[in-house]
């Protein structure tokens, strides 16, 4: 059931010479936590903007609840926004910044007065009404962000990478609180960010983007465990790529030849393939299994040995030198015990093992 | 699905085009009521000059026919371009000695003091605000025959008579100007030296450098800027000043703004004033870019 | 002061700074202290104390007259070119104008003409569009003075503004104006301030332009440039240097002191 609210229609920008967003289309849905996801320069912060009316678009139309934006100024727009760097009023105090849009919004003292306490009470910053914004840490200003936009009960939240200049402990806290906070509300999140764990934690679907085009979009278990192309699979996580060519199709298995893994049976897969067409090869380091003796013939199984490991605390990752192949296979290990040093030796030989499920095929031209 | 807008699609256009338009244009129509006014008092007055300076006194009227005479007798008499000349040597030494004395001063501030920095730019400040006239008349007071200088030594007992070259010479007119222009000095350098990254003198010291060379390599080199402002800021003003030759110069101490002033005064000849005023500020262009590629070339074999 | 080094090897640098400024103060200190002075003359030994000189300044009728069209002319000057320097400076700042240097850097031409050049040039066009000359002809050159340094002292201000305030505001649903109102002034007010005190002070201060543009109504500086050749007149223009001087400074201490206290202070957001 199709219920967007915002959509894109054939969306460009172009800044002079360099395009910034290019022949757009999309729909969001009502109600979803949805995030731009892509590197600097990608065109995600330009589409959010231009839906917040701060950018015009060169071409194409943003519709939010089915109206036409493009004669609507920024302030008559039914959307608010979250700041990279907050734009908390420095010469206001925490209830004066919170109230700051509520000027015409009709409501007498008191009743204003409420709604401030509430949304101090939603940010979990109650008491802090007449602090000055400047003695505020960086969390508490992002929040205050927050509870003024969100007091305008906007159709659309827009985010612009707001927890980007946050600690790692503070940063996660705050992804958590998002959620809860959107799914407690009920408004539309769009997002902006360039982390990937971000969006992947935050997010119902992401729109990944590259040089101002969208890629994909989809959910995040679909994104990770079966992304579209091979710019998507890359882009998203780590991913091991190799080249082979398929030699058959069929319902239940796809066959593919590959030099670096030999022959390859992949069960469960999407992709729709014919036999003789080149293919990309594609399995997380976290899908294969290092196994240090000979495990003997078996299917989805190839050998190599060990290179440089790097040591993350809740897991390892190595890298694996295969005979037919240059670049090291990535391999990543949940460390379940306390010791694990004894994988920790180069040149080592060592085997690793697949599920058939776990491979994704891409299509390679 | 998607839905076409419902809007026509001429108006609508017709707006987001203007919006798209608008960016430049916006902030044009901001900037045009100053400019405007700017284009009014200057463009048209400097224009008009240009173009008197080619006309010819009648009298009380002018001749509105292109002649070269002014110009000719510029060069012709020898007088007016001795004295821009010396005006021209006279602002340089007051540049000179401004900026030299205002450096270390300004260095002071900047780098030495850690606290309440504004309260010394303040301290300089304040002799300032009081009237420009009356400063140039204070060093009149100083250096007058029966001025401060000279009644305080002799009340002392250290001089019987007054001494008489302190006044009424180019050197009254260079000590008077450097006095009145020391505050436009230290600003502009205090600025650029402010602006140095702390952590560059400190890179330097690491990489070696003894605290002289440091000041040479980095330091020096980083607030030029502010050192050619400042030069400019005092240099430029001072050429055409006639206020304090008159008060403080005597007759040796004439530069080339009192004839400038006299033409439009006494002498009466407003072509002649105008022909006079564009060598000024020919020249002063000259010397501008003179200034310029010598730091240049400064920055360039330093850096 | 560095607090690293002992007390008796002093900072060259700040010996320095103490001769230099007894080098700028000196001649200033010399005005108040004459205008004390029982004398008509200017001149050491000090013949002993008196008001005589305040109290002939304040029952001087033309220098009183010549005070008050400075401060009219400063006043409206002040606004003017802060008024000016302020639409010049948001436009620098927050859009993107083709040709913005050549542009910026013609407004600052007034700074680096000479004034007396500056002076004819606009006497002559003053003169040949048969313009009388006046306070208001004054006030005009004036205003083209002080706009570049208002521009100057603003643009500084501004740039330091965050732009994403603006787009805050506007996100939250103010127009143009009342986005200015509400955000951009009180930010950008200390600036203002600063470019009010400082176009005022320089029309205030300003001789040549005003000696060349005006006709009958003199400034003070134009009053004071006429009293100097009269020693009689001296003393009283002392004094009134030296309660300008005193002026001048308990203002900029007032005006400092309710900065102080306006940081301190919670201010409202006058909704």
């Amino acid at each position: 059931m199709s219920d967007p609210i915002i959509s894109f229609q054939g969306v460009s920008k172009r800044f002079g010479q360099v395009t910034a967003v290019d022949n757009t289309s999309f729909d969001i849905q009502r109600g979803e936590f949805f995030s731009l996801l892509g590197p600097s320069g990608c065109g995600k912060t330009t589409l959010l903007r231009m839906v917040a009316g701060f950018e015009v678009p060169s071409a194409g139309e943003i519709m939010i609840d089915d109206q036409p934006m493009s004669a609507t100024p920024p302030n008559h727009r039914p959307v608010n926004m979250v700041f990279q760097n907050y734009a908390i009023f420095p010469h206001l105090n925490v209830r004066n910044n919170i109230a700051f849009g509520m000027r015409k919004a009709g409501l007498t003292r008191a009743e204003l007065d409420k709604r401030i306490d509430e949304a101090l009470e939603l940010i979990k910053l109650p008491g802090y009404g007449s602090r000055g914004a400047e003695e505020l840490s960086g969390g508490q200003r992002q929040r205050v962000a927050l509870a003024r936009a969100l007091i305008k009960q906007p159709k659309v939240l827009l985010l612009d990478e707001p927890l980007g200049a946050l600690d790692k402990k503070l940063r996660e806290q705050m992804q958590i609180e998002l959620r809860q906070l959107q799914q407690q509300i009920g408004i539309t999140f769009l997002f902006v960010t360039h982390d990937q764990e971000e969006a992947l934690t935050l997010s119902d679907r992401i729109a990944v983007m590259s040089e101002g085009a969208v890629m994909e979009i989809a959910s995040p278990g679909q994104l990770y465990e079966s992304p579209g192309s091979p710019f998507v699979a890359d882009f998203i996580g780590s991913m091991n790529f190799f080249e082979g060519e398929i030699l058959s199709s069929t319902d239940s298995a796809i066959t593919v030849q590959t030099s670096a893994l030999g022959t390859v049976s992949v069960t469960n897969s999407d992709a729709h393939m014919t036999a003789g067409q080149k293919a990309w090869v594609a399995i997380r380091p976290e899908k294969m299994q290092p196994v240090f003796s000979n495990p003997g013939e078996r299917a989805n199984t190839t050998s190599g040995s060990m290179g440089p490991s790097a040591y993350l605390g809740d897991r390892s990752h190595f890298y694996v030198q295969l005979p037919e192949r240059d670049d090291p296979v990535l391999v990543a290990l949940q460390n379940l015990e306390r010791s694990m040093a004894k994988l920790h030796k180069p040149n080592q030989p060592v085997w690793l093992q697949w599920a058939s499920d776990a491979v994704v095929l891409l299509p390679r031209d | 699905m998607s839905r076409s807008a419902t809007s026509s699609p001429g108006i609508s256009l017709r707006l987001r085009r203007r919006f798209l338009e608008s960016e430049a244009l916006r902030g044009f129509s901001l900037l045009s009521p100053t400019l405007l006014a700017m284009v009014f008092g200057l463009a048209m007055p400097l224009l008009v000059l240009f173009t008197l300076s080619f006309w010819l006194q009648d009298y009380v009227d002018f001749i509105k026919t292109f002649s070269w005479k002014n110009y000719a007798d510029f060069f012709a008499k020898p007088i007016y371009g001795m004295i821009l000349f010396k005006s021209i040597k006279i602002s340089g030494m007051v540049t000179l000695a401004t900026v030299l004395l205002a450096y270390p001063m300004a260095y002071f501030i900047a780098l030495r003091i850690k606290t309440n920095k504004l309260v010394w730019l303040i301290l300089i400040t304040v002799p300032f605000w009081t009237s420009y006239l009356l400063r140039v008349f204070a060093w009149k007071l100083m250096l007058g025959y029966n001025g401060v200088v000279n009644s305080g030594l002799k009340s002392i007992g250290l001089i019987s008579e007054p001494l008489e070259f302190l006044l009424y010479n180019p050197m009254a007119v260079t000590i008077t100007l450097a006095h009145a222009w020391a505050a436009f000095a230290i600003l502009p350098i205090y600025v650029s030296l402010e602006k140095i990254d702390r952590s560059l003198h400190e890179a330097a010291r690491d990489l070696g450098e003894n605290a002289f060379m440091t000041f040479v390599r980095v330091t020096l080199p980083l607030s030029l800027p502010g050192v050619i402002a400042a030069s400019l800021l005092v240099f430029i003003p001072t050429v055409g000043d006639y206020v304090t030759p008159s008060l403080v110069g005597g007759p040796s101490g004439i530069m080339i703004g009192n004839i400038i002033q006299s033409m439009f005064g006494k002498a009466f000849n407003w072509p002649l004033g105008a022909a006079i005023s564009v060598m000024v500020m020919l020249t002063i262009t000259a010397m501008v870019c003179v200034l310029l590629w010598g730091t240049h070339q400064f920055r360039r074999r330093v850096a | 002061m560095n607090v690293n080094r002992p007390w008796w090897r002093p900072d060259g640098f700040a010996v320095y700074a103490v001769i230099y400024l007894t080098f700028i103060y000196l001649p200033v200190l010399f005005l108040p202290l004459f205008s004390f002075n029982k004398s008509k003359y200017i001149a050491f030994p000090l013949k002993g104390f008196t008001f005589q000189w305040y109290e002939k300044m304040i029952n001087t009728p033309d220098l009183l007259e010549a005070l008050m069209n400075s401060v009219k002319v400063g006043v409206a000057v002040a606004v003017v070119s802060t008024m000016f320097g302020l639409l010049a400076a948001k436009a620098v700042t927050r859009y993107r104008i083709p040709g913005q240097g050549p542009v910026l850097g013609f407004i600052m031409v007034p700074l680096v003409i000479p004034g007396i050049i500056l002076a004819i040039a606009l006497l002559i066009l003053i003169t040949q569009l048969d313009i009388p000359l006046s306070l208001w002809t004054v006030g005009f050159a004036h205003m083209l003075l002080c706009t570049p340094f208002a521009m100057l002292v603003l643009i500084s201000r501004m740039e330091g503004f965050d732009k994403s305030l603006e787009e805050a505001a506007l996100d939250l649903g103010e127009g143009a104006w009342m986005t200015f109102w509400r955000v951009t002034f009180p930010i950008v007010l200390p600036g203002i301030i600063a470019s009010l005190l400082l176009t005022f002070t320089i029309s205030f201060d300003e001789f040549v332009l005003a000696f060349f543009l005006t006709s009958t109504d003199p400034t003070l500086p134009i009053y004071i440039w006429s009293s100097l050749r009269f020693p009689t007149k001296i003393p009283p223009v002392l004094a009134l240097g030296a309660t300008i001087f005193v002026l001048s400074f308990v203002v900029v201490s007032f005006a400092e002191w309710i900065r102080r206290r306006g940081v301190k202070l919670e201010s409202s957001s006058g909704i």
